[in-house]
């Protein structure tokens, strides 16, 4: 399958190229191309993950068929230490890349410090036609754009079907009845219900809004994670893990979890899109059909989970704009996003792109699209990524019973409170 | 301990603060050494300078370039780090080029602020009592090993090369693949420690996942990672110890531990008092089998100083400067009060130091 990507790529890259004079046009009208075409190097930071990788360097490059004087220098950088690295090559200005994969949480905070360049206003205007207007939001700070969509994600409830099945339960709704299928699979098995990451804060937001709550009310100015909602997503939390139905670990979470889900130690666990490629090369996913995905079950009050994605930006110091603003257009054109959405199942941010057979018969997007449409958008200010740490620090706290629910909230708050100055 | 690793690592991680306080760690001893001797030259007055120039003339050129690049590497962050402490500098508003545009500092001088709001903070003491506990658990687990390893392999046996070897292997090894490795090995689920818990019928250990196990575990790591310093170093101790003492001894009757206690300790008495110290402050500063083993975790429960300045700085947005340089400035006060302590207190003891 992957050898195919180049050349599908190789021929929708040549689609574009006949039939995306227009833009080009409009790029020359800026007086930033020499001679009508496009040069120099465009280089790309790329935090998709070890899955996904190879599929998203193969579309990368194949921008040169379109520009033949544009050489497009390929970087992973893993998600992790990427809003680091980004920010230290940016403040210096030395080695800093053209263009960035930035999570949508970190659009805000780039874009105050002056490191984004703005969205071309012909392109800002296709963006607010064209792509789903919760993704268009978050590559916006104070009315401009800076940012395009590139892929957009929810969280979702994997679970695998023949556990389920051989358990006799259904994938449950809510988090009561997670309790009750994982001591069924746990009594039929003596495998674990549920596996919820605990190193990492982005995995307590559905239990929060599962609560009615969230972690802050942007427009009120208001900290609202140590709220009543707030310390109950805590109590749920630690009830999950202490009474059994959920294995979580406080380190390494994440290659933990797909481990135990891919190999069968564990029924269920909460992920997004971007884990399925991941998924299916798991042992017990070498049918695919049997990897089945459900909301992410509701709390006391409701079933929510939060939008997330990446959007492409470029740097406001890129000696080189006029290529790299048109490389960012290539990569969340419809048809590189359909092209990601065949190879790996992630989701495109362009409305039409749904209306697309590949896109429209793709399992994962007929699940995962209903609940990014029901997403819960979250706050896009530029403090957004820096309430993740002292978060996650209450997070593990609570949830391995070092800290009570009470207390991990009250110091989530006044963390929270130290990053947003002068908030309620 | 291995200091060597702390430098590259901290580079790795691409830590600024880390680089400033290993470096301002290295420079003091240089600075008072320094000053010790401007301070004798001074009590000669300024002939005896013009005169200590004119003989020794070809000394001073040769030191003139060291001094400069000591000035300009280790000298000036450290002033400027400093300055910064005094200051409400951050990302924001520190001056910075992006391509073309330049944008100007902004920045204002607060005076003491910064250092009332961090010694104001419980975290500051939460932090600095782990700290020291961490930092004389350490050295001490891994000055006693290391004594025990160097009196095994001083004696004169078959392979004691080859042992040699496989107990520096550690200290070749770049500190944070071994680092990476023992987070492998210490995982819950899928460690290999684990494992071999399981096949003896042991329940899994959640080594890096509760917090009275986490601080095992990181102790361990770094016991594991400096005993080969500790035990090269005590080597060259035992050494240097002459022969005929322990020959003089037996004839008069002493036993093993009397040889021990009455020749070894005090013959060895200089170079550990170095090594103590060296390993004091290195394990006091050890940035990354903190960030790397556990990144501080679970929760804070192993956050030490100098990881608890990465996350002031580092970690939220607008980054800190300001702050991180508030806690940089503080470690390496207290570590001038450490040194200054126990140089006294050696001092006392009749050691010339």
């Amino acid at each position: 399958m992957r050898r195919g990507i180049a050349a599908t790529a190789l021929v929708a890259t040549l689609a574009l190229a006949a039939t995306a004079c227009g833009g080009d046009d409009k790029n020359a009208a800026d007086g930033t191309k020499a001679g009508g075409e496009l040069s120099g190097t465009v280089t790309w930071w790329d935090t998709s993950n070890d899955a996904e990788k190879a599929s998203f360097q193969k579309i990368a490059e194949a921008f040169t068929a379109k520009h033949p004087k544009v050489t497009v220098k390929y970087v992973n950088v893993p998600y992790g230490d990427a809003q680091n690295k980004v920010k230290n090559a940016f403040s210096s200005g030395s080695d800093a890349p053209d263009v960035i994969r930035a999570d949508v949480g970190w659009v805000a905070d780039f874009a105050s410090l002056g490191y984004l360049d703005e969205v071309p206003a012909d392109q800002a205007k296709k963006i607010d036609a064209e792509f789903l207007p919760q993704a268009a939001a978050s590559g916006k700070f104070e009315g401009k754009t800076y940012a395009v969509p590139q892929v957009i994600d929810s969280l979702g409830l994997f679970y695998n079907k023949k556990m389920l099945a051989d358990a006799g339960v259904q994938p449950p709704k809510t988090l009561e009845e997670v309790k009750t299928a994982a001591a069924a699979i746990k009594g039929k098995t003596g495998k674990a219900g549920l596996y919820l990451r605990g190193d990492d804060s982005y995995w307590f937001l559905p239990l929060i809004y599962g609560e009615g709550g969230d972690l802050v009310d942007a427009k009120n100015k208001t900290v609202t994670v140590d709220n009543e909602a707030g310390v109950k997503a805590f109590k749920t939390a630690r009830d999950l893990v202490a009474s059994g139905a959920a294995i979580t670990n406080a380190t390494d979470g994440y290659a933990n979890m797909q481990t135990a889900f891919k190999t069968g130690e564990a029924a269920m666990m909460i992920n997004g899109p971007w884990a399925v490629a991941d998924t299916y090369a798991g042992d017990q996913f070498k049918d695919k059909a049997n990897l089945g995905i459900a909301a992410v079950p509701a709390g006391s009050a409701k079933a929510g989970a939060p939008q997330g994605g990446h959007d492409l930006a470029v740097y406001a110091g890129s000696k080189n704009t006029a290529a790299a603003h048109a490389f960012v257009e290539y990569m969340t054109s419809q048809e590189v996003q359909v092209q990601s959405t065949k190879d790996l199942s992630l989701l495109p941010t362009r409305t039409a792109a749904y209306e697309l057979p590949d896109v429209k018969g793709n399992e994962m997007v007929q699940f995962f699209k209903p609940a990014v449409d029901k997403a819960v958008e979250r706050a896009w200010i530029p403090e957004n990524g820096s309430l993740f740490e002292p978060l996650k620090v209450e997070y593990t706290k609570a949830i391995t019973g070092a800290s009570s629910p009470e207390d991990a909230a009250k110091s989530a708050g006044v963390e929270f409170r130290k990053i947003l100055k002068g908030w309620k | 301990m291995a200091a060597h690793t702390s430098q590259s690592v901290a580079k790795a991680a691409g830590d600024d603060v880390e680089n400033d306080v290993a470096a301002r760690g290295r420079s003091r001893r240089t600075d008072s050494d320094s000053g010790n001797r401007g301070g004798a030259r001074g009590g000669k007055g300024a002939s005896g300078l013009r005169r200590a120039v004119g003989t020794h003339w070809y000394a001073w050129a040769m030191v003139a370039p060291v001094v400069l690049v000591l000035g300009v590497i280790i000298g000036w962050p450290l002033v400027r780090g400093v300055y910064l402490s005094l200051t409400d500098a951050t990302e924001r508003n520190v001056s910075r080029t992006i391509g073309a545009r330049h944008i100007e500092a902004t920045y204002e001088f607060v005076g003491l602020d910064n250092y009332v709001a961090v010694l104001g903070d419980p975290v500051f003491l939460q932090r600095l009592v782990w700290t020291v506990v961490w930092t004389v658990a350490c050295v001490s687990i891994t000055f006693t090993l290391g004594l025990v390893l160097a009196n095994m392999l001083n004696r004169d046996f078959r392979g004691r090369a080859a042992y040699r070897m496989a107990l520096i292997l550690p200290w070749a090894v770049p500190g944070f693949v071994s680092v990476f490795a023992w987070r492998f090995l210490f995982n819950r689920d899928n460690g290999i420690l684990n494992k071999i818990l399981d096949g003896g019928g042991i329940a899994a250990i959640p080594w890096l996942d509760d917090p009275t196990w986490a601080k095992f575990s990181v102790v361990a790591v770094n016991v594991w990672l400096g005993v080969p310093f500790m035990m090269v170093a005590l080597l060259g101790g035992l050494q240097s110890i002459p022969g005929e003492l322990y020959e003089a001894a037996e004839m008069d009757g002493a036993s093993a531990w009397q040889r021990f206690r009455h020749i070894t300790l005090p013959g060895l008495r200089t170079v550990s008092m170095t090594v103590i110290l060296l390993s004091t402050i290195w394990t006091f500063n050890m940035f990354p089998v903190i960030f790397l083993l556990t990144r501080g975790g679970p929760g804070d429960s192993t956050e030490i100083l100098v990881t608890q300045a990465f996350r002031e700085a580092f970690v939220s947005s607008p980054r800190d400067f300001a702050g991180s340089a508030t806690w940089g400035v503080l470690i390496l006060a207290l570590l001038m009060i450490f040194a200054l302590v126990y140089r006294r207190s050696l001092r006392k003891q009749g050691e010339v130091w």
